[in-house]
Formats: C-alpha cells, structure tokens, sequence
C-alpha cells in the first residue's frame, strides 16, 4: 500500500518537474534564441523589456496555456475511464471533445466577421461557454443512451460515444461549408488542435477551470476509490453514487469543454495520459494528480516538437498543430488498447 | 433487524417480494434459501437500501435504513452484493482498506483504528500472508475470503451476504461459510442468500425458505427442511435425511418412463 502512494507521489514530482523543464525549453527558443539564465530572470520579474514582451507576452501563454489544457484533458480523461470502467471512454473518443468542437465552431463561423477573425466579448465568452454547454449536451446524450436501469453500460458508453462524436463532426463540417471561408479557415487551424498564437485571454478560462476544479476533483478521489469496486458496493460502503457519479461527469466535461475551447480539441491527450500514468504507477484507476502532471507534460513536449521538430529536421521552417503531434503519438496506443480489449484484457 | 410488509419491484406492476414481514434474529446466522426467481436476492437488496421499496420498511434498530444518513448506515450495515468489481491488480489488503470508507475523513490517512480492523478482517478470513498479493492472482475461494474481509473490516453490527459461496467448488464454500459462521458467533447478525440448501442446513442457525415473493417456512433448519417442503416450493422429488443434527437433502433420481 505504502510503496503505491510513494509511487505516484514520487512520479507526479517527476513529471510536474519534467514539465517545467520542457517549459523553460519552449519559452527559450523561437525567431530570437533566449539563453534560459535570461528566461528565468524574466519569470522571476527581472529582465530587459525586449526580453520580458517576447517571454511574457509572446511565449509565455502559449505554454501556460499548454500545460494547462492538458492538465483539463488528462483529468477528464482519468475521470470519464474510472466512471465508466472502461479505458476508451475518454473525452476525446466519446464525443465530448466533438460536442465542444461544435459549441466553439458555431461561434466562430456565426458571430466572425467575415475577416477571419472575432473579437471581443464573442470571443472571450462566447466560445468557451459554446464549448461548454456543446460538451455537456454531448455528455447528456451518452449519459442517458448508455444507462440501463441505472447502471452505465461500459461497452455501450464507447459506441454511443462514438455515434455522438460523428454527430458532433458533421455538424461542424456542415458549419464550414456554410460559414465565411476566412472564419472557416480559422475554425479549421483551431480544430486541428493548435496553440499557436495562444494569447491570456485563451490561457485564463482554462486557468480558472483548472484552479477551480482540480481540487473539487481531488476531494472525490476517495469515493472513486469505492467506485471502482461497483456501483453496489460503493453505495454499501456509504457512497452516494448517482450524486456522486453526476457531480464527476459534469467536472469532466466542463475540463475538456474549457480546454478545447482554449487550443483546440487535441487529440488523444485525454485517452493516453491516464492509462500511462495507470501503467506506471500500478494502482488499479489511473491517479489523479500523476495523470494531470503527465498530461501538461505531453501537451507542451508535443507543442515543443510541434513548432521545432521540422525546423530541426532541416524540412523547412514549419509550424505543425501540436494535435497532429499527439495524434501520431497517441493513435498506435489506441489501436493497442483496442487489442487489448479484444483479447478479453 | 426487522422486515415490515415489504414489496419490492423492479417493474411497479410486477412485485418480486410480496409484503414480506420477517424478524431477524440477533447475533445469529440467518440462511435465506429459495428457487431461481423466488425473490431472495430481491429481498437482500431492499433490506440493504440497494433497491428502495415500493411498501413497506426496513428497520435497523428501530430506525428505517431509508431515513438513515447514507455513512451512518454504512457504519452499521455491511453489504456484500453479487458480483463485485475487482480491479485489476488491487492487492488484498488494499481491496480490505476499502472497507474502512465510511470511517474515514476526506483526506486523512488510514489510523491505527483503521490498520487494526484490516488486519483483523484479513486474520478472520485467514489470509494475512497473502495481504500483498493481487486480488486477481488468488483462487476464485479466496477472492471470495477477501471480499467478505473487506465487509468485516468495515465493523458492522449487521450484514447481509448475497450468495457468497456462488461458482465455488464444495471445499472452498466450505472455507467461505466457515468464516461467515465465524463472523455470526462472535455477535454480528448476518443474513446469507444461499442456494446450496445442504450447506445453508449445516450453517444456519434460522432457515428462511423463501418461495414466490413470499416467506413460505422460517425456523430451524431441521424442522423447516421437510421432503413436503421441497415438495411444495421447489417442485423437487427428495428424501431428507439428518446427519450430526442437520438436515441433508438427497434428490430422488428420475426414472425413465
């Protein structure tokens, strides 16, 4: 028992420290290379001013907001795995990521200008609450199709899920077609996943999600740990499951709903963390806090090679989405968990 | 703990328990036995707040287990239901410490009051040395031993086993009725649900034949466990017969034609 909680203790470190490591990293290179005694100095309030715009403006909300939408994916994903024990059920393959999508996209395509471009109170508001109420109507159809005499199915979760998500792409394909080809563009560079040109104002909703309701989370986590033993025992040993179990599926979707509407629907961030983080720590539903870790971790190491890695390849000065960066990751370990699956585990 | 005129349904038109009234015994082994569909299971998961009457109450010392605060109840009434979920790669002792969650604060760790009702429970079900072994690694009849430690390490008064010794060969139900035994002479009320009518007679020291939603015989396994009886609620040809004080049940074979 002791050398389970030294484990995930001692990898959330891990990880957290890793994380900062890669984010001093990325706040270093760029157009102008910063010397990262230089990056420090700025963090800690010193520094020239031409050091401080590029560090503090520039970069620094790009990376604040990564590591923070990862954190918001990787919970959600441990979240949505442990309710409806199943490792596929995560945001990102259950249409919550595609519901938030489309939340996001109507408002992007609906209120722009035509420029390419919203502005202002459509885009502060507007688009994190389209994601949210987008993710929480896709969350309510899974919920209610896939709970047979109040007890969530954990194959039929996945397949509705599935059914949703592509209910939810159509819908924002249907939106590009129509919508300005300028606004449209736009709402395809984000869709891909994307933190480029990531401003505060995309990086403080998340902020507030994740300050809000990463502790929320953590106060359930002995109830999870009863969760997990079956919906019968856990009520036995004083759980109030049906609370309890909506309480985490509103928390879940409102995490990935916020961090896709902050940088996109990245894919797979929210499937793999967890179950890495699982694997790594042995215990028997993916950790909390090492999965969070892990998660902000993989967004901002995926971002760093997203923007550097074709550059360092000598293929040309181009940028990727980081979502095609963690869609290359995190595709073979889905078709591995589905053979897993199918094997009967 | 005291059923009164209890209806349970799933479906509201179709009750499954049929105004069941029954007196527990205290600090007593109470075997409640019953063909397929009989309603026992049903009745287990509304004495144990699983399924919520459509009439009728359930009493724990004198208070109905519906008006109950869910911890509190918790802390006096223990649940083993069918079919529990073992994670994968959760050890025996961990899977145990469960059973102390309504004891527990939101964050503190286990406490020495805590440790003590583990290593109780796991002493009880003799399995201490495989404490650190994963749950899914042991045999189906210690598995079923862990589960039964992690109710007992939860501390209740009373508990309610359903089919505990299901899928186990007779040596094994044997280990786990032992400790179920165990559990109800040092003063804990228990209810088991058991098909097994033949170990449910060398256990139990009340016998509740359940029959079509209704109780259709309680009392003394040797004077409930009659060839009428089996006759009667279970369509069943057999001859009775008493070894040691307790009733053994020997089905008649059918001769063709």
């Amino acid at each position: 028992m002791k050398s389970v909680r030294s484990r995930t203790v001692v990898l959330s470190i891990l990880f957290a420290a890793l994380a900062i490591v890669i984010a001093l990293v990325s706040l270093s290179v760029g157009t102008t290379k910063l010397p990262l005694a230089d990056v420090v100095e700025v963090l800690l309030g010193g520094g020239r001013r031409g050091t401080r715009l590029v560090v503090l403006e520039l970069r620094l909300p790009r990376v604040a907001t990564g590591l923070l939408v990862g954190m918001a994916f990787a919970v959600s994903g441990a979240l949505l795995q442990t309710l409806s024990r199943n490792p596929l059920a995560s945001p990102d393959i259950v249409g919550v990521n595609s519901g938030a999508s489309a939340g996001a996209v109507a408002v992007i395509v609906l209120a722009g200008t035509g420029g390419g471009n919203i502005s202002g109170v459509a885009a502060k508001v507007g688009i994190p609450l389209a994601a949210v109420l987008g993710g929480l109507l896709a969350t309510l159809v899974v919920g209610a199709l896939s709970v047979q005499r109040g007890v969530v199915d954990a194959g039929k979760v996945v397949l509705i899920g599935v059914g949703v998500a592509a209910a939810a792409n159509s819908l924002v394909a249907w939106l590009l077609v129509v919508g300005d080809v300028n606004d449209a563009g736009r709402a395809a560079a984000w869709l891909a996943g994307s933190l480029n040109a990531r401003t505060w104002s995309d990086a403080i909703p998340v902020l507030i999600a994740v300050v809000l309701l990463l502790p929320v989370t953590m106060m359930f986590n002995r109830d999870l740990s009863a969760l997990v033993l079956g919906d019968d025992v856990a009520s036995s040993l004083g759980v109030r499951v049906a609370r309890i179990r909506l309480a985490l599926l509103v928390i879940a979707t409102v995490l990935a709903a916020m961090a896709t509407a902050g940088a996109g629907p990245i894919a797979f961030v929210a499937l793999v963390a967890p179950q890495v983080a699982l694997r790594l720590t042995r215990t028997e539903r993916p950790p909390l806090l090492t999965t969070a870790m892990l998660g902000a971790l993989f967004v901002v190491l995926a971002d760093l090679l997203a923007r550097n890695g074709l550059h360092w390849a000598h293929v040309g000065p181009y940028e990727l989405p980081v979502g095609v960066v963690t869609a290359a990751c995190g595709a073979p370990y889905l078709l591995h968990l589905i053979g897993r699956q199918q094997k009967g585990r | 703990m005291h059923v009164e005129n209890l209806t349970l349904a799933y479906d509201a038109d179709v009750p499954v328990v049929d105004g069941l009234t029954l007196e527990v015994p205290s600090g007593q082994l109470t075997a409640v036995v019953g063909p397929n569909g009989s309603g026992k299971s049903t009745l287990l998961r509304g004495m144990s707040r699983l399924l919520a009457p459509q009439s009728g109450r359930v009493l724990l010392d004198g208070k109905d287990i519906h008006q109950l605060p869910a911890r509190e109840l918790a802390r006096k009434l223990g649940v083993l239901p069918q079919g529990p979920v073992t994670p994968e790669g959760i050890t025996a002792a961990e899977l145990v410490s469960r059973g102390r969650h309504p004891h527990r604060g939101l964050f503190g760790r286990l406490t020495s009051d805590d440790d003590a009702a583990i290593n109780d429970a796991l002493r009880a079900v003799e399995l201490t040395e495989l404490r650190d072994r994963p749950v899914d690694q042991l045999s189906g009849g210690q598995r079923q031993r862990v589960w039964i430690a992690m109710v007992l390490a939860q501390g209740t008064q009373h508990l309610l086993l359903d089919e505990p010794t299901t899928y186990l060969d007779l040596a094994h139900a044997v280990d786990v009725m032992n400790v179920v035994h165990a559990a109800a002479t040092t003063g804990r009320t228990v209810v088991a649900v058991l098909h097994d009518l033949t170990l449910a007679a060398q256990y139990a020291d009340h016998l509740v034949v359940m029959g079509e939603g209704r109780i259709a015989a309680q009392g003394r396994p040797v004077d409930v466990l009659t060839a009428d009886l089996l006759a009667e609620v279970f369509g069943l040809k057999a001859t009775v017969v008493e070894v040691g004080g307790a009733p053994v049940v020997v089905p008649d074979r059918r001769l063709a034609g």
